[in-house]
């Protein structure tokens, strides 16, 4: 048998160098399945599409905005509240989306304001989901005590509405970027850390966690290394819906007042700012930021569930 | 001084329904470089063994009382950061399931790469020299390129190969193999079991081998021990053991294998079923289906010792 195994060994080592990437590359790598199978959906490539067209758009904002909002040279109380397609009185710009009460191109406005309010439900997101990631992993890993008391902690958080929390703590905090930065991730780390402990949880049980420990790998170097890469689909989807739910509390906060500052105007401040011109029938000002809003979350939705249907381990037969 | 010495190995399942002792003063040695059978059905503590010797037996178990002698070293006293020291280094483990016990996601050479990393520091390229070798040495085809391969991307025959690599990549002094080959055809079970003995004999590693089925180690093995019940009811030399048993289960084991002459017949079967822990028979938990069963056997029976070999019964054959 030995003499076999060695017969065909020896052509294929020295044939190593000759054909490397014939004998190597498998069919389709797991990412190239993950993605066809994402844009299978009509749903989802739309989605995808708009997702990455606003993100383009976002970050571009101040190449390609016709005005810069915050600028207050360029911005003039003479061109306040013009209709959507009027031109600038300097012929200039034309004000596509229209103007809003201080002048300002809507246009613009949104382009700017989309930056914020993407900006800032990534980032609290993504801090939530590295802090809630790690007490997670602790959690699941180490059980007992230690468990039951973050899970407790977690459970506190989640009884307690969302809106509530960020209500209370900026009403405390005062506004601004950092503080509102700090409520979302706040309200959010909790919702990772559960997730995290239930998948970490079922892998922990596997053998080869067992066998990791088998081959004397320290806990930290387990948890991060073999656990956290066995969770990652269900965490995905996970950031990507809390991306969206951000971007919403985080405007809904701003719609209320207690969000960002008026200097920092986002989607949710935009349409709030616009809200009283809407009875004397100047509805762009608050319409138009309130689309973008609505593309832009829906978007996010959309493609995190095309990510669960894609991610689910139960498709893979 | 032998490698390893068990004395009275006591490992005990707390349970909502009461205390299961699943080893029940499991005591043998092992000298170095060489092989020691395990053998029992489904329940009797082989498997318990194995993880109690790795100190890692999951809660509600615990390891109640005993010693585990090292290289003359207690194990049972031995701090969290000794055993990692230990675990893949001097003691290694082959799990049963091929397909459970490495890590989906990681790349076969990582996976081995970071057995040698955490115990030896070593140049990158080192490290992977040794994954090469330890790969060519379990008789995969095309090392270098299986390194990049994912679990997925290989055979059960091949990723049971993988963690055997994983187990001697170290030279250990002790692999601890659960059941290894189970999982496994036939073919490749045998074509494992030659390249194992090989791999022993050539690095000096003694071998802990763990299965049901007493022919796989009836070649393999220098000695075995006959598990039932949570304890060790014979263990010798396994040819002695094999040609001459002492207690009544080893020969109603050895009676229940197929044989060539015995074509066409129906194969033997042990009377009855293994008790459950939580209820066992008092004294020999073998004497409710043993036909030598007399009122004597309600009493544990000691260990007998004659010479090299030992068993634990009030009437033994032969």
């Amino acid at each position: 048998m030995k003499m076999m195994m060695n017969d065909i060994e020896t052509p294929a080592l020295s044939a190593a160098s000759a054909h490397h990437e014939t004998l190597v590359a498998p069919p389709e790598t797991p990412m190239h399945l993950l993605l066809r199978r994402y844009f299978k959906s009509r749903i989802g490539t739309v989605a995808a599409v708009l997702l990455v067209l606003l993100i383009i758009v976002a970050i571009a904002a101040p190449l390609i905005a016709p005005q810069d909002p915050y600028d207050l040279a360029t911005v003039s109380i003479m061109e306040a509240e013009h209709a959507p397609g009027t031109t600038s009185s300097d012929n200039k710009i034309t004000y596509l989306l229209g103007t809003d009460g201080a002048g300002r191109d809507m246009l613009s406005a949104i382009l700017y304001g989309l930056r914020i309010s993407l900006g800032i439900g990534v980032t609290s997101a993504l801090v939530a989901l590295v802090i809630g990631t790690c007490i997670g992993l602790i959690s699941a890993y180490f059980g007992g005590k230690v468990d039951a008391l973050l899970m407790r902690i977690v459970d506190v958080q989640l009884s307690v509405p969302t809106i509530l929390v960020a209500l209370v703590l900026l009403a405390v905090l005062g506004q601004g970027v950092d503080k509102t930065l700090m409520a979302l991730v706040l309200v959010q780390w909790a919702i990772f850390a559960r997730n995290v402990r239930g998948s970490a949880l079922v892998e922990r049980s596997k053998e080869y966690i067992e066998a990791a420990v088998g081959q004397g790998l320290p806990a930290r170097r387990i948890m991060f290394r073999h656990v956290l890469p066995n969770c990652m689909a269900p965490l995905i989807v996970t950031t990507t819906n809390q991306m969206a739910n951000a971007i919403t509390l985080e405007a809904t906060m701003s719609f209320l007042g207690i969000g960002l500052p008026q200097t920092k105007p986002s989607l949710g401040l935009l349409i709030s700012n616009g809200f009283d011109y809407m009875l004397s029938n100047q509805y762009w000002i608050s319409v138009f930021p309130g689309i973008a809003l609505v593309l832009l979350v829906v978007s996010v939705s959309l493609v995190g569930d095309q990510l669960r249907i894609v991610l689910n381990p139960k498709l893979d037969a | 001084m032998a490698l390893l010495e068990v004395k009275d190995l006591v490992t005990e399942f707390h349970t909502e329904d009461g205390v299961a002792k699943a080893l029940d003063n499991v005591s043998f040695t092992l000298e170095r470089g060489k092989v020691l059978g395990i053998v029992g059905e489904s329940g009797s503590g082989k498997s318990v063994t194995a993880f109690s010797l790795m100190n890692l037996v999951d809660k509600p178990g615990k390891i109640a009382g005993g010693e585990i002698l090292f290289n003359g070293d207690n194990l049972r006293l031995a701090s969290a950061k000794r055993w990692s020291e230990l675990r893949g280094d001097r003691i290694a483990m082959v799990f049963q399931d091929p397909m459970m016990s490495l890590n989906p996601v990681m790349r076969v050479g990582a996976q081995l790469g970071e057995t040698v990393a955490i115990h030896n520091k070593l140049p990158k390229a080192e490290v992977e020299r040794r994954v090469f070798e330890a790969l060519k040495r379990v008789g995969i085809p095309a090392p270098l390129e299986r390194m990049r391969a994912y679990p997925h991307e290989l055979s059960g025959g091949m990723r049971q190969r993988v963690a055997i690599a994983n187990a001697i990549i170290n030279k250990p002094d002790l692999i601890i193999a659960d059941e290894p080959t189970t999982a496994l055809d036939v073919t490749i079970q045998a074509q494992i079991l030659y390249e194992m003995k090989h791999l022993a004999r050539q690095t000096g590693t003694a071998l802990i081998w763990i299965t049901h089925d007493i022919s796989v180690v009836k070649d393999l093995a220098d000695d075995l021990c006959v598990m039932y019940a949570g304890r060790i009811i014979e263990r010798g030399a396994v040819a002695d053991v094999i040609r001459d048993p002492q207690h009544p289960y080893t020969r109603g084991l050895i009676d229940s294998l197929p044989h060539a002459e015995n074509h066409g017949k129906r194969l033997y079967s042990i009377p009855g079923a293994t008790p459950p822990l939580l209820s066992l028979p008092p004294g020999c938990s073998f004497a409710p289906r043993c036909s030598r069963a007399q009122s004597t056997c309600n009493a544990t029976p000691p260990v007998f010792k004659l010479e090299s070999r030992e068993h634990r019964c009030f009437f033994p054959l032969g």
